[in-house]
């Protein structure tokens, strides 16, 4: 495995831009969303200028996607390069400007969440690997890892209705759905922890308490963060105080710039 | 698959045709792993390439009727056809609002679709598979359009390699009365998504050239057959028939 690490790394190097990357990885119910809104919280009151990017962002690709999925189209290989084409769609539109100007890009799944998906589904590692290898290396990646038998008690307590590709049930492992997706899951879990080393992914336990989840994540970002772009604190403050305002209506404004 | 077709595959169901060397549905699932290996299905894969406006659709018309006629069954396919992605693609090109990697993509996600669903079970029923357009297009596009070749060429890297690839090579002075005939130039054909000309007509004449120059590396390295396509339809025929008379001849049962 050592050999594609090598050549992923050659392209995907962040070279020149500015900004900062972080990403979160772990299979549903790892409590990875929970923790990058933390990250988010705490980064956004230190004044930093911080950016989402979810996974699946992409409104034309997501339409065909989601017209495979329905009509159930997608075999392991289409399902592995429409995924690509989504990801190269919300990497030129939401994670590269952001990056370019110096940002922080907080990306909840990454190119690992299509690597582990896409080899558990008998894609060719390697093959998978040099399609993403436009996709810049993370500044850090954070893997929330959770025991499998823990995920799927968090994730099918409630029952709740399973979705074809998400059970893998394309692969055909098992009729029922509920095997099926721990069947999947394991698999997906396996390629994970292969990819800690390949990937140097930061390991987070995630059957922690999540504050204490938080504190070791806001450890790990923090040397990343110097030079990186501030929002304007206050723009107005000065009007304020020439004219003697309080700022009354401001304030209904306030999320409005601090989010733009 | 067309409905003639699955037609013409129950007959040959019931004519036994189906032998034991026959890979299985699980074998037709491509990994990216290297490229799917057709050389035990009956069938044969036949590509022909050239820009739009080479003579391509016509001479694949008469091919189809030539092969039919000598009793061969031809499955047809093309570029942006599939049922995934063809209505998605026809969109992105309407808006031009993709970049050239998600672009990429969408052809690649439209080929594997297409390769899958038509292209492996022809061949494996037997048929001869005319292509009009094959990777070699799709990668020209990416390439002209300042694409990292190599990356592209990867990306495919699970197709399977054709039995003949028959190039249709025109130049542009050729090229320019036959696209006017036909109603003009196309905005992608014309290459006015990723080049600074305002003109289409030198904006088309670039690009062209463009792609002609790609076309010629890989029809170096690839075993493509060249055949002058500045010529009229018969002549070109006469090339493009003696090349797939070879490939054909081999075939269980062939009378070409």
């Amino acid at each position: 495995m050592t050999h594609v690490s090598q050549e992923f790394e050659q392209y995907a190097n962040l070279g020149d831009l500015p900004g900062k990357l972080i990403v979160v990885e772990g299979i549903d119910g790892s409590g990875k969303s929970t923790q990058l809104d933390l990250l988010e919280k705490w980064l956004s009151s230190q004044g930093y200028s911080v950016y989402f990017s979810a996974w699946n962002s992409s409104p034309l690709v997501r339409e065909t996607t989601g017209y495979g999925k329905a009509k159930r189209l997608l075999s392991p290989m289409t399902f592995s390069l429409i995924h690509t084409a989504d990801f190269a769609d919300r990497l030129e539109r939401t994670i590269l400007p952001p990056l370019r100007a110096g940002a922080i890009v907080l990306a909840d799944r990454y190119i690992y969440t299509a690597f582990a998906r896409d080899v558990a589904r008998g894609i060719d590692p390697t093959y998978v690997r040099r399609n993403y290898r436009f996709a810049p290396r993370p500044t850090v990646a954070f893997y929330f890892r959770v025991p499998l038998q823990e995920a799927l008690s968090r994730i099918l307590s409630g029952r709740p209705e399973l979705k074809y590709y998400e059970a893998g049930m394309d692969l055909g492992l098992s009729e029922d759905p509920y095997k099926s997706f721990e069947l999947f899951q394991g698999r997906i879990l396996e390629q994970y922890d292969q990819m800690t080393s390949e990937y140097d992914l930061k390991v987070i336990d995630a059957t922690l308490p999540i504050a204490q989840q938080q504190a070791m994540m806001r450890e790990r970002v923090r040397p990343h963060l110097e030079g990186v772009l501030k929002n304007p604190v206050m723009p107005h403050a000065e009007v304020f105080r020439e004219e003697g305002l309080v700022g009354r209506y401001i304030g209904e404004l306030a999320g409005d710039w601090r989010h733009e | 698959m067309t409905q003639s077709m699955a037609e013409t595959l129950i007959s040959f169901d019931e004519m036994g045709f189906r032998g034991s060397s026959v890979p299985s549905e699980s074998e037709l699932r491509p990994s990216g792993a290297g490229p799917v290996d057709i050389a035990r299905y009956p069938g044969r894969l036949i590509v022909v390439e050239g820009t739009d406006g080479a003579g391509r659709s016509t001479q694949m018309a008469l091919l189809r009727e030539w092969l039919e006629a000598r009793g061969y069954g031809v499955a047809h396919t093309a570029l942006t056809r599939s049922r995934l992605v063809g209505e998605g693609l026809r969109k992105a090109k309407q808006g031009h609002t993709l970049g050239r990697q998600t672009m990429d993509l969408f052809y690649a996600t439209d080929f594997a679709d297409r390769m899958e669903n038509q292209i492996l079970p022809a061949l494996r029923a037997g048929f001869v598979v005319l292509t009009d357009r094959y990777i070699y297009s799709a990668m020209a596009r990416s390439i002209a359009r300042g694409g990292d070749a190599e990356w592209i060429r990867q990306v495919y890297a699970f197709a399977p390699a054709p039995h003949a690839i028959f190039y249709l090579k025109i130049d542009v002075e050729h090229l320019t009365p036959r696209v006017l005939a036909k109603g003009g130039f196309d905005y992608w054909e014309s290459g006015l998504d990723c080049q600074e000309e305002t003109d289409t007509y030198e904006s088309f004449v670039r690009y062209q050239t463009r792609l002609l120059r790609i076309f010629d590396e890989l029809a170096a390295t690839r075993e493509f057959t060249v055949i002058d396509a500045n010529r009229d339809v018969l002549p070109v025929f006469r090339d493009l028939k003696a090349g797939v008379s070879e490939v054909v001849s081999s075939m269980q049962g062939g009378t070409a």
